[in-house]
């Protein structure tokens, strides 16, 4: 399938990812190709196959709901853009 | 320059044990050999104090008669994996100089063994890009040059820094991740020996997520015996990883030298892909021919869906990755760009904090798993995948292990094919299905093409046999005889 302009601003907007106007209709075409490409797929048969989602076999291991590791949010905070007391300082979420 | 950087790591742990030359002297040798090397771009972070700290312990160590397995060997560290109180980036510009509060668990087990940290490695950002010129800080350049031009050459990616730190004797060895081959092309590219384990042999827990049903740690090294060695230290089961196999770590080494005498060897007949250069196809019937020479019966098997693997692997790995990278949010650390809201903020920092590659595939993972185009896309690359994984459970009924080409071709020019996305990813046409069905695998240097440089062999094992492939790598790498080493240029 073939992305338009339109679509890539969709997606960028999804995706959280700034796109310049500019930029929108190169990208189009980018990922169109890409797309193009990938849909070869359609010729493999399907049918009653079971999806994929573990390249592993055995289940998820299960453990005490318990902590593990805490008392450290000094760390947590370390890396953080802005901080105050404590705490993760973001923009304003509510009006 | 001291010749202590031309050792293999199995050769400078036996050096170091026979107290011939001490840790400290060994990792001098590494860091004098890393400054002079800086027109490589391999490293984004030396740690020579923090390596010669270490390895003044590691001499500790073995004077005390308490040394690890790795005792006192320099190492590089792929700018994937998280290191407690040195800057990991994973080669993006949106971590921004995020200082890790904790070690990924396969550097600590190597640490833990005793090996010496000389610093971090370039890779393609994220580890999205086969040729490492996605990377933030620049692409690596592959020590080995074509005979006919001086051009700068890719060493491949993603792990580009990782080969090509080990290829010019910077490290004794090196940790890379592979999410669809990173870190088997770069040693093909650059004559080095690479593996890939079984899928959750090795803990993913500290390595930046890429595609996580994908990533696999592992390492890049100078022989067999020396990745086998690395690989020991580096694997095992972590509770911290919910995908980690309840395996215990081998010694891998034990099966290098091993008579492969009587083992079936599998040649897929549709990896002769067409317009595949002659020169790897004519590697590929020596590695056969290699092979019935040490007594193994080779024979040609079906793989039908691999022409498939690719595109399936470009639904799976950026609709994971879409999902990964989500956190990068510029909320708890790394870049932040501040715009009029909270949603303004979000979009400028991710959009001045990934590189064109980055986004490419976060959008295409965002569309494949939007609404309407989810069963079309998604979910019909996990069912090819399944029957991806069923061609090789097949194969595996009749043979032990599979022989192939590693890479599609010898290193390329830096440029040459950053313009165009779909020519990137086919590098990977020979070792993305190992990663799709969570196989084990080993990149080989088999010899030199026309223009002199190294071409690589893959082998395939089942999963868990790792053993199996390390025989089959060794036997390869006793019959190549390849003593390849880069001309010194740098």
């Amino acid at each position: 399938m073939a992305l338009d302009a339109t679509t890539v601003r969709k997606v960028a907007k999804l995706a959280h990812i700034r796109v310049a106007e500019e930029r929108l209709a190169p990208l189009a075409g980018e990922l169109s190709a890409i797309l193009r490409w990938i849909e070869q797929l359609d010729e493999v048969d399907t049918e009653s196959v079971e999806p994929m989602t573990s390249a592993v076999a055995h289940g998820l291991p299960m453990r005490e709901d318990v902590v593990s590791e805490g008392g450290a949010a000094a760390a947590v905070l370390a890396n953080a853009p802005r901080t105050r007391g404590g705490f993760f300082v973001v923009p304003k979420v509510v009006e | 320059m001291s010749d202590l950087t031309a050792l293999t790591l199995s050769k400078a742990l036996e050096g170091l044990r026979a107290r011939r030359f001490s840790a400290v002297e060994l990792t001098a040798a590494h860091i004098a050999a890393i400054e002079a090397a800086r027109s490589l771009n391999a490293f984004v972070l030396e740690t020579p104090e923090k390596a010669l700290e270490m390895a003044a312990a590691s001499d500790a160590r073995l004077a005390g008669g308490t040394a690890g397995p790795l005792e006192g060997a320099p190492l590089g560290i792929k700018d994937l994996f998280c290191t407690k109180g040195v800057r990991s980036t994973a080669g993006s510009r949106i971590l921004g100089e995020f200082i890790p509060p904790y070690e990924s668990t396969v550097t600590a087990n190597l640490w833990r063994d005793g090996a010496v940290m000389l610093g971090k490695l370039n890779m393609d950002e994220f580890a999205m890009g086969s040729s490492n010129e996605t990377s933030a800080f620049g692409s690596v350049v592959n020590p080995w040059r074509s005979r006919e031009s001086n051009r700068a050459l890719s060493p491949g990616g993603s792990s580009g820094g990782s080969a090509a730190a080990v290829a010019a004797d910077l490290v004794l060895g090196a940790t890379a991740t592979d999410t669809g081959g990173s870190i088997r092309q770069p040693a093909s590219l650059t004559g080095t020996v690479g593996v890939k384990p079984t899928y959750g042999r090795c803990s993913r827990w500290g390595i930046v997520a890429f595609a996580s049903s994908l990533d696999q740690a592992g390492p890049l090294a100078k022989t067999v015996t020396d990745g086998a060695i690395l690989l020991t230290s580096m694997s095992g089961h972590d509770p911290k990883d919910s995908t980690s196999l309840p395996a215990e770590a081998l010694d891998f080494a034990s099966f290098v030298g091993k008579s492969v005498k009587g083992l079936k060897v599998g040649v897929p007949r549709e990896y002769r892909v067409a317009d595949m250069p002659p020169e790897i196809d004519a590697l590929w019937s020596q590695g056969v021919e290699w092979l019935k020479d040490a007594g193994c019966e080779v024979v040609e098997v079906s793989l039908p869906h691999t022409k498939y693997a690719l595109p399936a692997y470009y639904i799976i790995a950026p609709a994971e990755a879409s999902s990964n990278l989500a956190r990068y949010d510029g909320m708890r650390y790394g870049l932040r760009v501040d715009g009029p809201s909270l949603n303004d903020t979000y979009e400028l920092t991710r959009a001045a904090g990934f590189g064109e590659e980055v986004k490419r595939r976060i959008l295409i993972g965002t569309y494949v798993l939007s609404a309407g185009y989810y069963d079309a896309y998604y979910l019909k690359a996990l069912k090819v995948r399944r029957r991806i994984a069923d061609d090789f459970t097949a194969a595996f009924e009749r043979v032990d292990a599979l022989l192939t080409p590693t890479a599609p071709s010898a290193a390329f020019a830096l440029g040459d094919k950053a313009a165009d996305p779909i020519a990137m990813y086919l590098n990977d046409i020979f070792t993305v299905t190992v990663n799709l069905a969570g196989l084990p695998a080993i990149s080989v240097p088999g010899g030199l093409d026309v223009s002199g440089l190294p071409l690589g062999l893959q082998v395939i094992g089942r999963a868990l046999d790792e053993g199996t492939m390390f025989s089959l790598a060794g036997a390869l790498e006793t019959a190549a005889g390849f003593r390849g080493k880069p001309e010194r240029w740098w």
